[in-house]
């Protein structure tokens, strides 16, 4: 049998930018479990409200760059309005709590989305549509573009949590939240600023794959529903882990669909999820188990 | 408050109950640490020593009883303000943010508003003269010191606070008697620039030696309270509630 190098190129480049992308929506998720033991499954609406929010700044601006930023604004802050009043409260109680209260906020999110704007898919316009070609292929420049946007914003979130006064609070109450606190950082005020960080980054997720996929109210649930194994397969609560399984699963989907339907190669990660919750539980990208 | 400034405790408890869950842990604990003042607080295992220390810092809110601080009462105040009005705590396991690197971990209680740059570097070069260890580590990440390291590290830590006292929870636990010596002459240290000191420790003479009062807790609640200088190591009184 010949190996197509042409298709694993093609499919190289696409499985980088679809892992980029996860990487982005993983990374906010990873994050908010790392600090607060919260699995956010109102992750996904957060990401398809971004796109709404995108959507909406667009049709009234014209302006792709100006609707990305007013839809991170907006759903971090949202996010921020959503953590205080759901799950500040239920901070310290048993994790079925919180994991309950976010599916209700995922449901609420997710048929308001529903009523308001119905259930016509909607379609954001590329910023530009040039292209270049790839073997046989005209290749958009856009998907190249995401891809290099999400690392961009992935490698602004490494710096802020490696330098910034903020990141370093957000690390410590991560390690060790009563410590945190005893050293004079407001915890409850930086698990609020990391949730909105999570928001904003799935809404900026939203925005930049809008033109890849129609914008719907249902749009949130097979990108979560990746992005959670992404984040069990990197280890629950770790960044870079989580950074590395999106390529890792990205590309092992992109490679198994040269030979089966898309459709199917989506087994691909569930069985990657299975053998390492079966054989490494704290996750494939963590040094040492601990 | 009708006490005169200069009599009034820096740290008072007053008859705290605490409990975790069902257990009722402290049973009215009462106790003053005034301004500068370096207390010892004695007892076996058990007895509620770390809870009270964790009581006053506001990691565990007690049921009953108050707790003020330069007279204004802060018994339920979260943590993060307790640790911002000038209380420093070093827990008994030390609490290293591992992950950390050893100025990150400084950094935690240094990068707070109001501190000018040259008031942070003059609060690290101290720590860095005093414990030239950490200055060598400071990029190194915390989980990789020594345990001597690391109780150094968490007393620095707690001194980027600039706080008017300091709860220390049995800081020589486990250490080499070199090390136990520098506890020592830090506590000397602390004390000399008019820091408070509340010490949970079992280490009788060093106790004595760097407390003045000593309060002896037994059952949840203190049982007695002596001058240091009015105890030796073999006093019937130590015999009583330490049992050694």
């Amino acid at each position: 049998m010949d190996i197509p190098w042409d298709i694993i190129l093609i499919q190289t480049v696409n499985g980088l930018v679809t892992g980029m992308i996860l990487a982005l929506v993983a990374s906010g998720l990873t994050l908010i479990f790392g600090i607060m033991d919260v699995v956010n499954f109102a992750h996904g609406e957060l990401f398809m409200l971004g796109a709404y929010a995108g959507v909406i700044v667009i049709t009234a601006t014209g302006s792709f760059w100006l609707a990305l930023i007013a839809a991170v604004l907006f759903v971090a802050l949202l996010g921020a309005a959503l953590q205080i009043t759901t799950l500040r409260p239920l901070l310290g109680r048993d994790p079925l709590n919180t994991i309950l209260a976010t599916f209700g906020l995922s449901l609420v999110l997710q048929n308001y989305a529903l009523w308001q704007f119905g259930p016509v898919a909607r379609k954001i316009q590329e910023p530009f549509t040039g292209q270049f070609t790839l073997f046989y292929l005209q290749y958009p420049w856009y998907r190249i573009v995401i891809a290099v946007l999400s690392a961009a914003i992935i490698a602004g979130l490494y710096l802020f949590l490696k330098y910034s006064r903020y990141g370093i609070w957000i690390r410590a109450t991560t390690q060790d939240r009563v410590m945190a606190q005893a050293m004079g950082i407001p915890v409850p005020q930086v698990h609020t600023v990391v949730f909105a960080i999570g928001a904003g980054m799935a809404a900026a997720s939203g925005v930049l794959f809008g033109p890849l996929v129609g914008v719907n109210h249902a749009m949130g649930l097979d990108w979560v529903l990746k992005a959670f194994i992404v984040v069990v397969v990197g280890g629950m609560g770790n960044l870079g882990g989580s950074i590395l399984a999106a390529i890792f699963i990205s590309l092992l989907e992109a490679y198994a669909s040269i030979w089966v339907s898309p459709s199917q190669a989506i087994i691909v990660s569930s069985v990657v999820l299975i053998l390492t919750l079966l054989f490494r539980p704290t996750g494939l990208f963590v040094p040492t188990p601990k | 408050m009708s006490a005169p400034q200069t009599s009034q405790p820096l740290v008072s408890v007053q008859g705290i109950h605490t409990y975790y869950g069902k257990s009722h842990i402290l049973h009215g604990v009462s106790l003053d640490v005034g301004p500068g003042e370096v207390v010892g607080l004695l007892g076996r295992n058990g007895v509620g020593k770390s809870t009270t220390l964790k009581s006053i810092m506001g990691l565990v809110n007690p049921s009953e009883g108050t707790i003020a601080f330069q007279g204004q009462p802060i018994t339920r105040e979260p943590p993060h303000k307790v640790a911002r009005i000038g209380i420093g705590y070093v827990p008994e396991d030390r609490r290293i943010f591992k992950l950390l690197t050893v100025m990150e971990n400084l950094r935690t209680g240094l990068d707070r508003a109001g501190v000018t740059e040259t008031r942070k570097r003059e609060l690290l070069d101290k720590v860095f003269a005093f414990f030239p260890r950490l200055g060598e580590r400071r990029n190194q990440a915390g989980g990789t010191l020594s345990g001597g390291e690391q109780q150094m590290l968490a007393i620095s830590r707690a001194m980027m606070l600039e706080p008017k006292i300091i709860l220390l929870d049995e800081p020589t636990e486990g250490l080499m008697p070199r090390m136990v010596s520098q506890i020592r002459e830090i506590i000397g240290v602390l004390h000399g620039e008019g820091v408070a000191i509340l010490l949970v420790e079992q280490n009788v003479p060093l106790t004595l030696d760097a407390c003045k009062r000593i309060y002896f807790m037994e059952k949840g609640a203190v049982r007695h309270h002596a001058n240091a200088s009015e105890l030796s190591v073999n006093d019937p009184v130590i015999h009583q509630y330490l049992g050694v």
